[in-house]
């Protein structure tokens, strides 16, 4: 591609925003993969039999079904539901090790190891100017929550139940729209498999049209101001109650039809289809019964609310929206700029430290004090331990005095005579001047050669014996050769 | 001061200082301070000199009353000056620390703004907030809600940059962020939301600002004067400078503002 072709492309490819939709659907499903590539890793179970993505799958089907408005799965029940599946995979082991998997995937589904409990993966686009930019895309699969009561539980995120529909980055109410007039047609000519799926696409559709509008309906409740109450919830309502009518009639249809077809069907396997369809279809209806129910409460809610909170005096006198004018603007900045905003908060409304200061008198009483044991909030960090750096044995000026001691002009030396010499500089010293003798006697010439040395130190065993107080061995004859350039190297020994 | 001042009044005025440091001390439980405080609101010569002393100490008076007692605000460098740094020595380390340092500051707007949701009831000095985990929680992730249809509305794409994480809205990374975690003892994993405003929370309780009422809703404190004062005279006041200075504040309507919080509603209003 030439510049001027690549310049037409990059314009043409700019702001691609269906492009980045696939990266990140296809993103959502590298979690799953990368179950089954570690799973050979695991050192607890002779793992490579599970179909590790599949159990995936399964898990985040369990928490989406169970998903309703009030809460979701919870861990011990999710895992309970999956075991019978991963037992299918691998009829010979126990249940224990089953129950272990079934935990590992769901963990590894919330990610437990992130901070943020989260996945995160990175895509490029072409950005307004038409640069190439990297950008992270953070998706989570399994959500954690917590119930009024104070139980977690878990829900599946809008990409898992994209990533197991399959239907990636749609709209919800035209996808589900869809996936029911294509149920419907399946079951018109007879395909139930097809149909199973469709139905079961539906259920999920549901699920999420649902968490949808619950959360909607949870802001009302919570702060009657920061919605508005003229036109976008009543609106809101209206379009549910429709939904919800329109669904109703529809899904009456579709049981009639499947009904008719379960009684029809004489093959035992559609009629087992059949029935589970029914199962379905009853189910998205008591879900829609379910929605229908917290629509007509919201009004109330709403009433009651708007009492309790609406009726003020005049204003006294002229302060801060802590909300609109503080909290508000913060959560919009980037991260940057917020933190700055935020930390003058923060001074100013943390009050004042009190220095303290010890008297002699209470030094022991503190010191001999029980330490105060940590509150729950001071994480204790897992630090990523760097090997200890190997400390210098000898330090640089020890290096100097061997580098000048060993600096032979031409004349060979004996290498006691270098240790003694040494010696009266530095205890230590000796050592290394008989390490990098020792070294010498097999030089790394070619090195040398590489980094264009002009001289290499090379040590000759005559046959001495040493004489010296600490070290034994040959008395080797030290002596240094200059190194021409290549081919030829010839050792100038004198 | 052109009055002479003895030295035993100096020595009242650096005592009332001394009881407005201890933040769970009430002049209505103590006569020495009740005395003190009823002095520093006849005497104004008496005044001068307390807050002569404070500003030598590197203090600020906010408030001298019977309600709320001495309520006193560090300057800057000042000795008493409560370091960020100290408040979360241990939770902020490693490269996401400017992200930490965000999430935590934003948590002590989020409780002051929980605890007084209308301007009026930070005006009101008669007016007792209640602020719990749960709804703190959940008005914060509602207005990022908000924040994230907004964006969507205007189709932008708001991934943030791989090497500019410090150019991410603020809203997403608290979205991100779980709201609570399983962990192996049962604790509230800190590094949650849950967790970084229940840390808040009971900081300002440690600080004699919040009164811890029972265990609903994560945690449920009630608000003191004291921290009624502190929001008002002096954090929402240096906040809000450092938003005017950024240009990004909008006038509101003072008489029923929260409205505004409805982001979307806030576009009508003129810029600052």
């Amino acid at each position: 591609m030439t510049p001027d072709e690549g310049a037409g492309w990059q314009g043409r490819a700019l702001r691609d925003e269906g492009l980045a939709r696939r990266l990140k659907a296809l993103a959502c499903t590298a979690p799953l993969h990368d179950l089954d590539a570690r799973k050979v890793r695991l050192d607890w179970c002779e793992a490579s039999v599970y179909q590790m993505a599949e159990i995936a799958l399964q898990v985040i089907d369990q928490v989406t079904i169970a998903m309703d408005f009030d809460r979701g799965a919870d861990h011990d029940d999710v895992v309970k539901r999956v075991l019978p599946f991963i037992a299918a995979q691998a009829p010979d082991r126990d249940n224990d090790e089953y129950a272990r998997v079934a935990q590992w995937v769901l963990d590894n589904l919330i990610n437990v190891g992130n901070a943020e409990r989260g996945f995160r993966s990175l895509y490029g686009t072409f950005g307004e100017s038409g640069a190439y930019e990297r950008r992270v895309f953070d998706f989570k699969l399994i959500i954690e929550l917590v119930s009024p009561e104070g139980e977690i539980y878990l829900r599946a995120s809008d990409e898992a139940i994209n990533v197991l529909v399959g239907a990636l980055d749609t709209d919800v109410e035209s996808a589900q729209i869809a996936a029911e007039v294509k149920l419907a047609n399946l079951v018109k000519r007879g395909r139930l498999s097809d149909a199973q799926l469709a139905a079961q696409q539906a259920r999920y559709r549901t699920v999420q049209y649902a968490e949808t509008l619950r959360r909607k309906l949870d802001a009302t409740k919570r702060d009657v101001r920061s919605v508005d109450w003229e036109r976008e919830v009543p609106d809101l309502i209206d379009e549910a109650l429709t939904h919800i009518e329109e669904r109703y009639r529809y899904e009456n249809a579709i049981l009639v039809n499947i009904t008719q077809a379960r009684e029809d069907a004489t093959d035992p396997v559609h009629k087992l289809r059949a029935a589970e369809l029914v199962q379905i279809v009853t189910e998205c209806m008591r879900r829609h019964t379910q929605l229908q129910a917290r629509l007509q409460e919201a009004g109330t809610t709403f009433r009651a609310e708007q009492d309790r909170q609406q009726f003020s005096g005049q204003v006294r006198r002229a302060t801060v929206d802590l909300f609109g004018h503080l909290l508000a603007p913060a959560l919009s900045l980037p991260v940057a700029d917020a933190t700055r905003r935020a930390l003058a908060f923060f001074s100013g409304v943390a009050g004042l430290a009190l220095p303290r200061s010890l008297r002699l008198s209470s030094l022991v009483e503190t010191l001999l004090a029980l330490p105060v044991e940590q509150r729950v909030m001071d994480e204790l960090l897992e630090p990523d331990l760097v090997p200890a750096a190997d400390p210098d044995v000898f330090s640089q000026e020890q290096w100097m005095w061997s580098d000048s001691l060993l600096q032979l002009d031409s004349m060979p030396r004996r290498l006691s005579g270098l240790l003694a010499e040494a010696r009266r500089v530095d205890p230590d010293l000796p050592r290394l001047v008989a390490l990098r003798v020792l070294y010498a006697l097999s030089p790394e010439i070619g090195v040398a050669i590489r980094q264009h040395d002009p001289r290499i130190l090379l040590a000759v065993d005559d046959g001495t014996e040493i004489d010296d107080p600490e070290f034994g061995g040959t008395d080797l004859l030290v002596e240094t050769a200059l190194i021409k350039n290549l081919p030829v190297i010839q050792e100038d020994v004198a | 001061m052109n009055e002479t001042c003895s030295l035993q009044d100096v020595t009242d005025a650096a005592r009332l200082l001394g009881l407005g440091m201890r933040p769970k001390l009430q002049p209505a439980r103590d006569l020495i301070y009740a005395d003190l405080v009823r002095r520093h609101a006849e005497d104004d010569s008496f005044r001068d000199l307390v807050e002569s002393v404070a500003e030598g100490l590197g203090l600020t008076v906010l408030a001298v009353s019977t309600r709320t007692g001495v309520v006193l605000g560090a300057t800057d460098q000042s000795v008493f000056e409560y370091k960020f740094d100290d408040y979360s020595r241990r939770v902020s380390l490693g490269e996401r620390r400017g992200l930490e340092k965000a999430l935590h500051g934003l948590a002590h707007m989020a409780v002051a703004a929980m605890a007084f949701p209308r301007p009026d009831d930070l005006a009101d000095d008669t007016y007792v907030g209640r602020v719990s985990v749960e709804q703190a929680d959940s008005m914060v992730r509602e207005a990022c809600r908000a924040l994230e249809e907004k964006s969507a509305a205007a189709e932008e794409s708001d991934d943030p940059l791989e090497d500019a994480p410090q150019l991410e809205r603020v809203w997403r990374t608290y979205l991100r962020r779980p709201e609570t975690s399983r962990t192996k003892d049962g604790r509230l994993a800190p590094s949650t939301t849950r967790g970084i405003l229940t840390k808040a929370l009971r900081f300002l309780a440690d600080q004699g600002f919040l009164v811890k009422v029972n265990d609903e809703y994560g945690e449920t404190y009630r608000t003191t004067p004291r921290y009624q004062v502190q929001v008002r005279e002096l954090a929402a006041e240096r906040a809000f400078a450092e938003f005017l200075e950024l240009g990004v504040v909008r006038v509101t309507n003072w008489s029923g503002s929260l409205r505004v919080a409805g982001v979307s509603q806030a576009e009508g209003a003129p810029d600052v």
